[in-house]
């Protein structure tokens, strides 16, 4: 044997357990799934061949593109606006601030946080009458709206609520910001440029591969919201926020309809990879990739 | 993927910044700015655990009192048997442990394969490593749950505990960027002196990775600690129910009780919070180590 093929051999045998995992637990459901979307499948019996019957189903199902149109409010809000607040946050967080490690924490805390947890303490903080939100709100005179119990404001609840899971995000800015050479803010100093004409001119070009890895993170986060709609509001009021995957876990695990429920799956899976795409091809028009090492 | 790595190796991990430049004022404006984000975020928590020290009256009242007096302890008490706690903390624990020894034997040996062994094929199987991350666990919870279901797993803890001697792509990206950080001269000493491969791996790798494994043995409590989506899917039984899943029971009624609710929420976040502290050092000191780097 080549020395070649001993260390191919030997490589494999180290990442063994991984490729069993890959095989076991991504290939192999990828395939079933992909073969239950195109069947009748309770569990109880074996599947039943019905062709295209599922994809056109859901294109007849109120219920289903219901959850779409939920689905893409919500990420349509949430990403963006997360991956704005994050910047902002990074960015003063940035500026050599006292108690930074310490404030660095309070900003990343939430999302080590049990999501059942999170849940339940915006549960009580959006309660219309002694939660918190609507007390701030009184403060200053508003009469608060019942937020997870109205079908306008319910949506908007969940992304509010989202943007204190942001931490992530702020991390990577930071990160990013943390690169940005002296050097060109001196530069542009020289050049008489003000400090909103360094962030827009140095700043954000530089963060722009932060920017596409939060808003690509954000994006496949957002298209699976389900656990904080589930605990919260249970897809209520009025379906409101019944989200994508938690139509698709309602059909799954609830009715036993696998087949249907996989078929979500792989349009989800189809939705996610062309947006990837996209973002990816994009990219090479606004990500600028100079500053990285 | 380029920004993980100066997310795990760049300044930011070591909490250094790099001035921006800007006057004073500019600066007084930022670091108020600064305290102001913080207390937003930091105001849902000090809600939590004040309202978890009210009697139950005055959790119902409006404005409400910030800082109740005299603080109502026993609510602490009362939470931890209102739901049974300490079996769902010793629950969680036979999940986490287990999966913490899976995580560490299966990703240190395939980060190893990734990191230390130059073979054909290794980057693209690297490279499709990576992108498992981006596939959205949806499109295979449904044919997971079949498989396991078919194993007769479903409804005890091995769906949540085995796939983790099978890797993780997070924890194999994490440990194989530490693990490129050793240099190669030691490994290549150790092979001219006869030892194998996993000699080399045992013996001299994972002593020198101390602090890269804390970091994914915290990592990882912290995982199994908060899932939610698993365990509701494969926890058929009650009592085999985990913190995270167990917590909404105090959502099971028509009006909760609030004051309870928020002492059993303050409880189950305690130790993540204790452990993501003890995790930023064992982070940091993993990648102060590997400074020689860069």
């Amino acid at each position: 044997m080549t020395p070649g093929a001993k260390r191919f051999l030997t490589m494999l045998a180290f990442i063994s357990p991984w490729i069993l995992g890959f095989l076991g637990f991504f290939v192999y459901p990828l395939l079933l799934s992909l073969y239950y979307s195109f069947t009748e499948y309770n569990l109880l019996q074996p599947p039943k061949f019905v062709g295209l019957t599922n994809y056109v189903n859901l294109t007849e199902d109120s219920h289903y593109l219901n959850a779409v149109g939920n689905t893409l409010y919500f990420v349509v809000f949430s990403v963006p606006l997360g991956v704005l607040t994050a910047f902002i946050i990074a960015f003063l967080l940035n500026q050599q601030l006292r108690l930074r490690v310490l404030l660095r924490m309070i900003f990343y805390i939430p999302i080590v946080v049990p999501i059942s947890a999170t849940a339940i303490l915006w549960m009580w903080i959006f309660n219309s009458n002694w939660g918190l939100l609507n007390n701030l709100l009184a403060l200053i005179g508003i009469q608060g709206p019942s937020w997870l119990g109205s079908p306008t404001w319910s949506k908007p609840s969940l992304v509010i609520m989202q943007l204190w899971l942001v931490g992530g995000s702020v991390l990577i800015f930071l990160a990013a910001l943390q690169d940005v050479p002296r050097a060109l803010y001196d530069a542009a100093m020289v050049d008489g440029a003000n400090a909103v004409r360094r962030v827009w001119h140095v700043t954000i070009p530089m963060v722009t591969p932060a920017i596409l890895f939060s808003l690509l993170t954000g994006l496949i986060a957002a298209f699976q919201t389900f656990a904080n709609a589930w605990i919260m509001t249970g897809g209520g009021p009025i379906r409101s926020t019944e989200f994508y995957v938690l139509y698709l876990y309602e059909n799954g695990f609830r009715f036993f309809r696998m087949g249907y429920a996989s078929s979500m799956a792989w349009i989800l899976f189809g939705a996610v990879v062309v947006v990837t795409v996209i973002l990816f091809r994009t990219s090479a028009r606004w990500v600028y990739y100079g500053g990285e090492g | 993927m380029a920004i993980i790595e100066k997310l795990t190796t760049g300044p930011a991990a070591q909490g250094r910044t790099v001035q921006t430049g800007g006057s004073a004022l500019g600066k007084a404006v930022a670091y108020l700015a600064g305290l102001i984000a913080a207390a937003a975020f930091a105001l849902p928590f000090f809600w939590m655990v004040s309202t978890s020290l009210k009697v139950p009256g005055d959790v119902f009242i409006s404005p409400p009192t910030w800082i109740p007096w005299p603080l109502q302890w026993q609510t602490y008490p009362e939470a931890w048997t209102f739901i049974p706690f300490f079996s769902y903390t010793i629950n969680t624990l036979q999940i986490a442990i287990p999966s913490i020894i899976g995580i560490l034997f299966s990703c240190t040996l395939t980060a190893y394969g990734f990191a230390r062994i130059r073979a054909w094929g290794r980057d693209v199987l690297f490279f499709i490593c990576l992108s498992t991350m981006m596939i959205p666990w949806a499109v295979t919870m449904v044919p997971v749950f079949v498989i396991f279901k078919n194993l007769g797993w479903t409804g005890t803890y091995l769906p949540l505990i085995v796939p983790n001697f099978l890797g993780s792509a997070f924890y194999i990206f994490l440990l194989r960027q530490f693990f490129l950080t050793i240099p190669m001269e030691l490994s290549d000493a150790a092979r001219v002196d006869g030892c194998s491969e996993l000699g080399i791996f045992a013996r001299i790798i994972l002593p020198l990775s101390k602090p890269v494994l804390a970091t994914v043995t915290l990592f990882e409590f912290n995982r199994v600690w908060s899932d939610y989506l698993a365990p509701l899917i494969f926890l058929t039984r009650q009592e085999h129910f985990t913190i995270a899943l167990g917590l909404t029971y105090f959502l099971d009624r028509d009006r909760p009780l609030w004051n309870l609710a928020m002492a059993g929420n303050t409880m189950a976040i305690l130790p993540v919070i204790i452990v993501f502290v003890l995790a930023q050092r064992a982070f940091i000191e993993g990648i102060t180590l590997t400074g020689i780097k860069g």
